[in-house]
């Protein structure tokens, strides 16, 4: 095991590496961005002894080489319209989305677990079917759109909910007003996941050793909570840490529709301000964090199914 | 002599077989027909999916208004059906006075542009790399699994918007980056298909006969993997119609002046609360309309031509 921890987080450094390299290269095409830090009228010896000073005018893998260097101590510039540590602004923001983004997980998990279990052992049923359809349009449904749509019916029409932000204090405010944003990032994973679930069990039902355990005489419940669902399982914790970068990449998505104040809303008007270090100090955080939670879903995995370590 | 043996009667052998071919392709195609119709909900993605394609090339035809130019006059008028409705806009018209339909049907362009061709581009790149990596195996392997490894570590639309925040929004920006960003998944496929293949006895008896590597790669291996391809494929269109239209809607995407349904759905963001609903909600049900048609049609696609694939 303790071979298995060592070589899985030697490999994450590499991937770190790159994602870096890969960032950098995306913030390399803008061009020099000295020309954004100083004023319209600075002359050019003044614009000159700035881009010396930043290291611009060095070649790009030195550059890249000084990034990295600042990154690991938690260094991404200034954000060139708020004037603040870029590291700052995302860390205040940070929480909200971790937090939005692991409801919608528990989300997931909780309504997709149950579907696609109902599903298997009904196979064919209406239950099934109707499970099935609501997967099949959950899947097709943009994030954007589902959010959009309960906004309108239950913060606009039934005004159950707040129409957006993050609310302050009270538990009971927040929680209300993280049920609409975690419904909607959420679903799209209930749905695959359901799917997963169901036809992974199916596979497991057929195999030997379940009808071992029927035919010893077990209720159906334990064959199937016990023996079968363990095994299903499986292969659905290797997709949760995946699910991971969906559920980070559609928190950007969603945070824009309910104004939530977490580091997707912040990447899209660093966007439309071209605050370039804020996006791209945006983007290393959260790739890094899908890095490392798939880091530890797999160590977990590996915890869970002893095989894994010996590979 | 034998009669039978003659050479000449030996010439009827290829006509069989060309005979026997037809046969088989007839039979095949019928199989496929007879497969597609037994499946309902296929038949209904076929019919979507065709009713969109023809709305697309039929556009100009099609809308009975331009979709760009709208007069402020008939600004936000409901749906005809509704009370207050104008018969000469069916789904109502924007805030600019633009008829929604119109828009509707011209938006179906872009999501099926750039859905198809961001796939095709995104499928040659990974099935060339996919095929180079399985084959040759070695250092060339690792230097491309790593580079998925790390396109991976990034989430899909994060990716997506860091590189179309520093490119700019535009079509043809749209499909490189989409396509760029979505070979991984045929890569692996197409990888894992050719590692098994290529110990195969009739890889093996190419290599024997002096083929050269290129034409195994390309005559030998790769039909043999286009089953699993095509199926990726049907799913991956599914996914980047969503792309596209998150990218839209955040304003990434195509410039606004272009009608996209994603573009649609978040200039009807600001009228949540003041209730014109139907200025998001037809073009949103567009793409979900779309994009379910896409995955209950991948969804057979793959029990049809492989249902062991898990995808």
């Amino acid at each position: 095991m303790g071979v298995y921890i060592i070589r899985r987080l030697l490999q994450t450094i590499p991937v770190l590496l790159g994602v870096t390299a890969l960032v950098y290269f995306i913030l390399f095409q803008t061009g020099d961005p000295t020309f954004l830090m100083v004023s319209t009228d600075a002359s050019r010896e003044e614009v000159e002894r700035i881009r010396r000073e930043l290291g611009f005018d060095q070649p790009w893998y030195i550059q890249y080489l000084q990034f990295l260097g600042r990154a690991v101590r938690g260094d991404f510039g200034v954000s060139l319209r708020q004037g603040q540590p870029v590291f700052d602004l995302i860390l205040e923001r940070y929480p909200a989305t971790l937090e939005l983004t692991f409801a919608a997980m528990f989300i997931a998990l909780a309504l997709a677990l149950p579907l696609g279990v109902i599903s298997a052992t009904r196979r064919n049923s209406a239950v099934d079917n109707l499970a099935m359809a609501f997967a099949l349009v959950g899947q097709s449904t943009p994030v954007f759109f589902l959010g959009i749509m309960l906004l309108f019916v239950f913060g606009g029409l039934l005004g159950w909910f707040p129409i957006g932000g993050r609310g302050r204090g009270e538990p009971i405010d927040e929680l209300r007003h993280l049920v609409l944003p975690a419904i909607t990032l959420g679903t799209f994973s209930v749905a695959r996941n359901a799917r997963l679930v169901r036809s992974t069990l199916l596979e497991v039902l057929g195999q030997d050793y379940v009808r071992t355990a029927r035919a010893k005489g077990l209720t159906e419940r334990v064959v199937i909570w016990h023996h079968a669902l363990k095994n299903a399982l499986i292969p659905v914790v290797t997709v949760v840490g995946l699910e991971f970068g969906t559920l980070l990449g559609g928190a950007v998505i969603t945070e824009t529709v309910f104004a939530w104040p977490g580091v997707g809303s912040l990447v899209i008007k660093a966007i439309g301000q071209k605050d370039f270090p804020v996006v791209v100090g945006t983007v290393t955080i959260l790739s890094a964090s899908f890095v490392l939670i798939n880091l530890v879903v797999d160590l977990l995995y590996g915890y869970l199914d002893p095989r894994v370590r010996y590979r | 002599m034998d009669e039978r043996l003659k050479p000449e009667t030996a010439v009827g052998v290829p006509a069989l077989g060309r005979e026997l071919g037809a046969v088989a392709r007839r039979r095949a195609r019928s199989r496929l027909v007879s497969s597609l119709r037994a499946n309902g909900l296929a038949s209904f993605g076929v019919l979507v999916l065709l009713l969109v394609c023809l709305s697309a090339i039929f556009a100009d035809v099609l809308a009975p208004h331009n979709p760009r130019v709208g007069d402020l006059m008939d600004s936000k008028l409901p749906p005809a059906f509704l009370p207050g409705g104008d018969p000469r806009f069916i789904l109502g018209t924007d805030e600019l006075g633009r008829d929604i339909l119109s828009r509707v049907i011209h938006g179906s362009r872009i999501s099926l542009l750039v859905g198809f061709t961001a796939v095709a581009l995104a499928g040659f790149i990974g099935v060339v790399l996919g095929l180079v990596s399985g084959f040759y195996g070695g250092r060339i392997d690792d230097v491309i699994m790593r580079i998925a490894d790390i396109q991976l570590a990034v989430p899909f639309i994060l990716l997506a918007i860091a590189v179309l925040a520093v490119l700019g929004p535009g079509i043809q920006n749209l499909i490189l980056t989409l396509g760029v960003a979505g070979w991984v998944t045929y890569g692996r496929v197409v990888r894992g298909q050719v590692i098994s293949l290529r110990e195969k006895e009739f890889i093996e008896a190419a290599h024997c006969i002096g083929v050269p590597n290129l034409v195994i790669m390309f005559r030998h291996i790769l039909p043999n993997t286009l089953a699993a391809v095509i199926v990726v494929g049907s799913f991956a269109v599914a996914s980047t119609i969503l792309a596209e239209a998150a990218l839209s809607f955040l304003g990434l995407g195509v410039p606004p002046d272009i009608p996209t349904w994603g573009g649609m759905v978040a200039a009807g963001r600001d009228q949540i609360l003041t209730g014109q609903w139907w200025v998001y909600t037809f073009p949103g049900l567009a793409i979900m309309l779309t994009v379910l048609a896409i995955n209950a049609l991948g969804d057979w696609l793959r029990d049809y031509l492989d249902p062991r694939l898990k995808i």
